[in-house]
């Protein structure tokens, strides 16, 4: 089992795959992790020396009241299938991330945000109730009104807090499957802040960034706006993947050259005027799904992603800070984005999306060098009160933890005994 | 080809799920049967929310006598005779345990073949007079030819696979089909133990080949399609050599 950065490798006892949400937790030694569909980039979804419960076979639909939009899920569900069967009823989920490959569970466990923060909030602010199964036997219904301090644990809970065997979902109503989408050059920093404010009317927005530019042209990129469709057509099911990076390629395929040379082709395509074009959700949403394993683009090292969110008041000046020392450490990030996070309060006690500004870097592994540069970006984080995000990490210092989320210990406490992870172990020796 | 009515026999079975899923979103109306009543639940509940009328019974298909009844409830439940039935029952035996001990070995020719083959023939008097409707059956490809390894389990295949051969040279002329499907590694529950490699397919991948059999009048299927020529060599190998294999 790997995470989908590839890094670290890791070994597990047991990979022990779950398919009926009635019957009990494995009885096994040691400790245990619930694992969806491995999105998570570093090690918070893997337990070294310890147990995968495997909650794929979990994917069973328990009830969609197709008047209200209310559809309740095993855990094991992927987003992706529950827009096959959301999307034709004239539902939506009301936050999805940028792949559409994460369980119902994962997105609890990550409280996932989206495009959509600042109109839509946190995946959890869209949990009416789920079903949490402790390793002392019991199950307990969490929501908002039972149970709230085990049910905010559990919202970015990372899996630690039990095995969340069914959720209760609220989607969001569409006229249509499709997006109208726009899209303009970015030609700065400046100019990002200035068309996020601008684009206040888009229910979801976020930016592309040449993360090579320096300088006066520091955070030159795309920015992509988008509202649901109003115009109803026919849905359109979302085809499956044809195209597939089909084994690790060499590490060497992502260069600061070939990135450059991508940035540069990208971002001419984008207009200096917005382009309006409506696309099928898939395509606005989960542009990467559409290429299975583009991991391997990283190679057999793989790769490492920081995701940081910066308090809104100095992020203009932090958010440069950061892009300057990738651009002079040499590295190239091949995915870049930046966005402005909604002034919602977090759903969850580790909810990671908060009020400010996040801004999401991918490097290849290259060892000590990139750890060095990750802990630089990591030092202007702190100083700016913001934090590093779980999900995305591999190797964050547990100081750096501890700062981002000063809760930990209310979800130390709220833990499962009998669960862990390699993350948690690494964050809170 | 449409099918309304269809009674799924082994419903929780991974294979019997995924075939089920991929109807339920046409609107038809499903009754199934199964042993477990909490499994048998929630895969009902799950049909149900994706847009099938489904109802559900209990029943142990181990016990042949209650074949007939357990069809006329499903035509109650069904509000009309039935279009299509899908009979996936099934267990892996432990072929050690069976080496050791023969009462083993009948419990499982009773699950997967006498509980099959009962209620393949009383669908089939069923649908003589009608002139109508669709038996699927799933076999294996394990039934093709008696191996070291799982010969217990082959036997009760391949004696399925024989026993729908000759149910569909019956019935050829009156216009019922019979499909008899054979499918390789799946991974499913049933295999959760063994080590997977490229020659194992996902459940979805098999009920893929299900439906498109039942749609175009399929009769013996391998599943997924590169299973035929496999077994096309192994079935040809002589004795002599494959006694010898250590597959």
């Amino acid at each position: 089992m790997r995470s989908w950065g590839n890094y670290p490798k890791v070994e597990h006892a047991a990979v022990i795959p779950l398919h009926w949400r009635h019957l009990g937790l494995p009885r096994i030694e040691g400790t245990m992790l619930p694992s969806g569909l491995a999105r998570s980039y570093g090690d918070s979804c893997l337990n070294e020396g310890g147990t995968l419960l495997a909650t794929a076979g979990l994917d069973r639909l328990i009830a969609f009241d197709r008047a209200s939009g209310v559809l309740r899920c095993e855990a094991g569900m992927s987003l992706a299938q529950i827009l096959q069967v959301a999307v034709p009823a004239g539902w939506f989920l009301p936050v999805v991330p940028g792949t559409s490959q994460v369980t119902v569970g994962g997105a609890i466990a990550n409280d996932i945000h989206g495009k959509n923060h600042h109109a839509a909030g946190s995946f959890g602010e869209h949990v009416r109730r789920l079903e949490l199964v402790r390793s002392d036997g019991t199950r307990r219904e969490c929501s908002p009104d039972s149970e709230t301090a085990l049910f905010r644990a559990t919202i970015g809970g990372l899996g630690l807090t039990g095995l969340v065997t069914w959720a209760e979902l609220q989607l969001r109503a569409i006229a249509s499957p499709a997006f109208e989408v726009e899209t303009m050059r970015m030609e700065n920093l400046e100019h990002f802040f200035a068309l996020s404010e601008a684009s206040a009317g888009f229910e979801y927005h976020v930016a592309w960034v040449d993360a090579l530019a320096r300088g006066g042209d520091a955070g030159r990129g795309v920015f992509i706006r988008a509202n649901h469709s109003t115009v109803a057509e026919a849905s359109q099911a979302p085809s499956d993947s044809h195209l597939a990076v089909p084994f690790d390629l060499p590490a060497a395929t992502l260069n600061r050259h070939s990135v450059a040379l991508f940035n540069a082709m990208y971002r001419a395509r984008a207009p200096r005027h917005w382009r309006e074009e409506r696309v099928p959700y898939s395509r606005y949403l989960f542009p990467l799904d559409g290429v299975a394993h583009w991991n391997r683009m990283y190679g057999e090292p793989g790769f490492v992603q920081h995701q940081c969110v910066v308090p809104r008041a100095d992020a203009p000046s932090r958010v440069r800070s950061i892009l300057e020392a990738v651009a002079a450490a040499g590295d190239a990030s091949f995915l870049s984005v930046l966005k402005v996070f909604g002034d919602r309060e977090p759903a969850g006690l580790l909810s990671f999306a908060r009020p400010g500004v996040t801004l999401a870097l991918d490097l290849p592994m290259r060892g000590a060098q990139t750890l060095e540069l990750l802990e630089r970006l990591d030092t202007i984080v702190r100083d700016a009160g913001g934090a590093i995000y779980p999900a995305k990490d591999a190797r964050m210092s547990p100081g750096t933890f501890r700062a981002s989320f000063p809760r930990w210990g209310e979800l130390e406490a709220l833990r499962d005994p009998a669960f862990s992870s390699s993350f948690w172990r690494r964050v809170t020796p | 080809m449409s099918f309304e009515r269809i009674v799924i026999f082994g419903a929780t079975s991974a294979i019997a799920q995924a075939t089920a899923r991929r109807v339920a979103a046409r609107g038809v109306r499903l009754h199934l049967v199964a042993r477990d009543a909490a499994k048998l639940e929630a895969v009902r509940a799950d049909l149900a929310a994706r847009g099938a009328t489904v109802t559900a019974a209990v029943a142990d298909l181990d016990v042949t006598t209650h074949h007939a009844k357990l069809l006329d409830e499903a035509e109650r439940a069904l509000g009309g005779s039935i279009d299509a039935a899908l009979i996936a029952q099934g267990t892996l035996p432990d072929q050690a345990a069976c080496e050791r001990d023969f009462t083993r070995v009948e419990a499982e020719i009773r699950t997967n073949f006498l509980g099959p083959a009962s209620l393949a023939s009383e669908l089939a008097n069923r649908f003589e007079p009608r002139g109508a409707g669709c038996i699927v059956a799933i076999s294996s490809v394990a039934g093709d030819r008696g191996r070291a390894s799982n010969y217990v389990y082959g036997s009760a295949k391949g004696a399925l696979s024989i026993f729908l051969g000759g149910l569909r040279s019956r019935l050829h002329a009156s216009g019922v089909h019979v499909v008899t499907v054979k499918p390789g590694f799946v991974d499913t529950p049933m295999t959760a133990a063994f080590k997977k490699g490229a020659l194992w397919s996902p459940p979805e991948r098999i009920a893929r080949g299900i439906v498109a059999a039942l749609e175009h009048g399929g009769t013996e299927v391998y599943l997924p399609w590169f299973w035929w020529p496999i077994l096309f060599v192994i079935r040809h190998l002589p004795e002599a050599i494959f006694v010898r294999l250590k597959i």
